[in-house]
């Protein structure tokens, strides 16, 4: 039986406003199988960040269920059992690098020694190695995302969810950390649920690639990108890899809104 | 650093200001004043419209500092500034005491409301409230308990009932600054301690009360000279002997035959708050990294 990291079925959102209900998505059907790779892609406001904010039980879906390794999302909060990057870094100011990251390991009880291992790794991997004694006002915006992915990685959960967070990264930052990501994905064996509002990049990383629309919300096509395993340089000169952004390019622009050029 | 420093010569400026306005005034003004619609023959008559400027009524600021070097009250008594600082000392600690109820209640209740929104409702009003209470009726009722406490067997010194009513000044701008800096994370911080699953305590002590500083430096700094205020009013109110408030007011009582010695512990009282507020100020200094900006990203 596989195991499914994220099962959202009939799942719908809508907040109430003063001027009425915004209906931020409807009727979304959508799995994600455990270490599988899914990109959501879509204009601006089509509600990529109210599904991940659904699936990481920051906000309860107004309809529909939505299971996370079986559970109901709010027990696998408190299980947790996944790992977030926001849109904005979101780092605590008066920490340091190294004190952004260990937070979810103090938390949790790590013991300081084994902390200290960890964020020296995790520093290293997002190469942010001589800047752990910094304090986020004295990064660059790209470094500060840095930090909270690596914060994000800390507890190697089983289900990472990512909004845009290579979209303030300079072009080889982000080609390395996608490279990175990959990888670590299948290290972990992790499933990720990446938004973003790049064609190339959701192509380069993704098992599947989830094409969104907006007012209301929902999904209007789901593609495979059949890229295999290995997600290298390469990769991203062959023909298939075009193929596979023309694909979802169209999937894009048929929509019936044209907003994809959106930001 | 620069700032600091230009900190440091506006202060110096000011106080230059006001002694040069008060001798230019002094030099200046008239010597009895300027008095109009008044009775000939009947003193303190009619509306005084400008100061009188004579040596009784405005001493020369010299004076005032070699005051502080002459004897008390004549004879071998020590110089008038030994009292004052032991005068002082003495306000000091009991505004210390009064500052630090104060703002352990203030914290409560800032906790309190920030927790539960309709501890809020229900609290918030009464405490602004009770600052429109005036000190001079409150003193004398703290005072009378406070006796009747003694007397029932507990021991409770007068200056007891001081800190008490120095703390009722200090708590206000501690309870509104706690309440209004936890409240302040920001809502991704906030979003973020939840899927780590962090309960309130852990939320409160990484979170809440680091993002509060800020919030907290000014109000601990307004509580300590609300403190200071406090004690030398309740000190006077309720005749308290030994501080500096209540040497303020028998020096003034001797004020048209010695008239620059109630200047001691007038100044002796502004050193007060000065001291007060420059220790909460020391707090500061190692908390700086709660103080820094927000990240830009
Ligand atoms: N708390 C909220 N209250 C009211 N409306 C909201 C709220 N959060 C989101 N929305 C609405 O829901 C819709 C989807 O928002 P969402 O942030 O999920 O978009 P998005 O796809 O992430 O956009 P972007 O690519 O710009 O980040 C938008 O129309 C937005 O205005
Ligand atoms: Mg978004």
């Amino acid at each position: 039986m596989t195991e499914f990291a994220v099962r959202a079925e009939g799942v719908g959102k809508v907040f109430p406003t003063k001027d009425g209900d915004v209906v931020a998505l409807t009727e979304v059907e959508l799995t994600v199988d455990a270490g599988e790779f899914v990109s959501l892609i879509g204009p601006s406001g089509c509600g990529k960040s109210t599904l991940l904010r659904l699936i990481a039980d920051l906000d309860p879906a107004s309809s529909g269920t939505l299971e996370i390794f079986g559970k109901p999302a709010s027990k696998a909060r408190v299980d947790q059992d996944y790992g977030i990057a926001f849109q904005q870094a979101g780092l605590l100011p008066w920490r340091t690098v190294a004190g952004n990251i260990a937070l979810p390991l103090e938390l949790h009880g790590m013991a300081k020694p084994a902390r200290a291992a960890r964020v020296a790794e995790l520093a290293e991997l997002v190469g942010l190695t001589e800047f752990v004694d910094r304090y986020p006002d004295q990064l660059s915006g790209g470094m500060q995302q840095r930090v909270a992915i690596a914060r994000a990685l800390a507890e190697q959960p089983r289900l990472l969810l990512m909004d845009e967070p290579f979209g303030a990264l300079d072009e080889m930052t982000r080609e390395y950390l996608q490279g990175e990501l990959t990888r670590i994905a299948a290290d972990t064996g992790a499933a990720v649920v990446f938004v973003t509002h790049s064609i190339p990049e959701a192509v380069f990383l993704s098992d599947r690639v989830v094409v969104m629309s907006p007012r209301p919300g929902r999904i209007t096509d789901i593609l495979t990108t059949g890229l295999g395993d290995t997600r290298d340089e390469a990769l991203r000169e062959s023909p298939a890899y075009f193929e596979r952004v023309t694909a979802v390019r169209e999937a894009l622009h048929g929509t019936p809104v044209e907003r994809a050029n959106e930001r | 650093m620069t700032r600091q420093r230009a900190a440091i010569a506006w202060g110096v400026l000011g106080v230059v200001a006001i002694m040069v306005i008060w001798e230019v005034y002094k030099f200046l003004g008239p010597a009895e004043g300027f008095v109009v619609g008044a009775i000939t023959g009947q003193t303190g008559s009619g509306v005084m419209l400008l100061p009188r400027t004579n040596d009784r009524a405005m001493p020369h600021i010299w004076e005032m500092v070699a005051r502080l070097f002459q004897s008390t009250s004549g004879g071998d008594t020590p110089p008038l500034i030994v009292p004052v600082v032991t005068a002082g000392l003495l306000t000091l600690g009991i505004a210390a005491v009064g500052w630090l109820i104060g703002v352990s209640v203030g914290a409560l209740l800032g906790l309190v409301m920030q927790r539960w929104r309709l501890a809020e409702w229900g609290l918030l009003p009464w405490i602004v409230v009770s600052q429109t209470v005036p000190l001079i009726a409150f003193a004398p009722i703290v005072n009378s308990i406070g006796t009747q406490i003694d007397r029932g067997g507990t021991p409770w010194p007068q200056w007891l009932s001081v800190a008490l009513i120095a703390s009722y000044l200090a708590f206000f701008p501690v309870a509104v600054g706690v309440l209004r800096g936890l409240e302040a994370p920001d809502r991704i911080h906030l979003d973020l301690m939840r899927t780590y699953a962090a309960g309130y305590w852990p939320t409160l002590l990484r979170l809440r009360l680091p993002a509060a500083v800020p919030h907290l430096l000014p109000a601990l700094r307004l509580a300590a000279a609300s403190a200071v205020v406090g004690a030398v009013v309740a000190e006077v109110s309720i005749g308290m002997r030994g501080g500096i408030g209540r040497m303020l007011i028998q020096l003034a009582g001797q004020g048209s035959s010695d008239p620059a010695a109630p200047w001691g512990p007038t100044f002796g009282s502004i050193a007060l708050g000065l001291v007060a507020a420059g220790s909460v100020a020391l707090i500061g200094f190692g908390l700086k990294n709660y103080r820094r900006g927000e990240a830009t990203a």
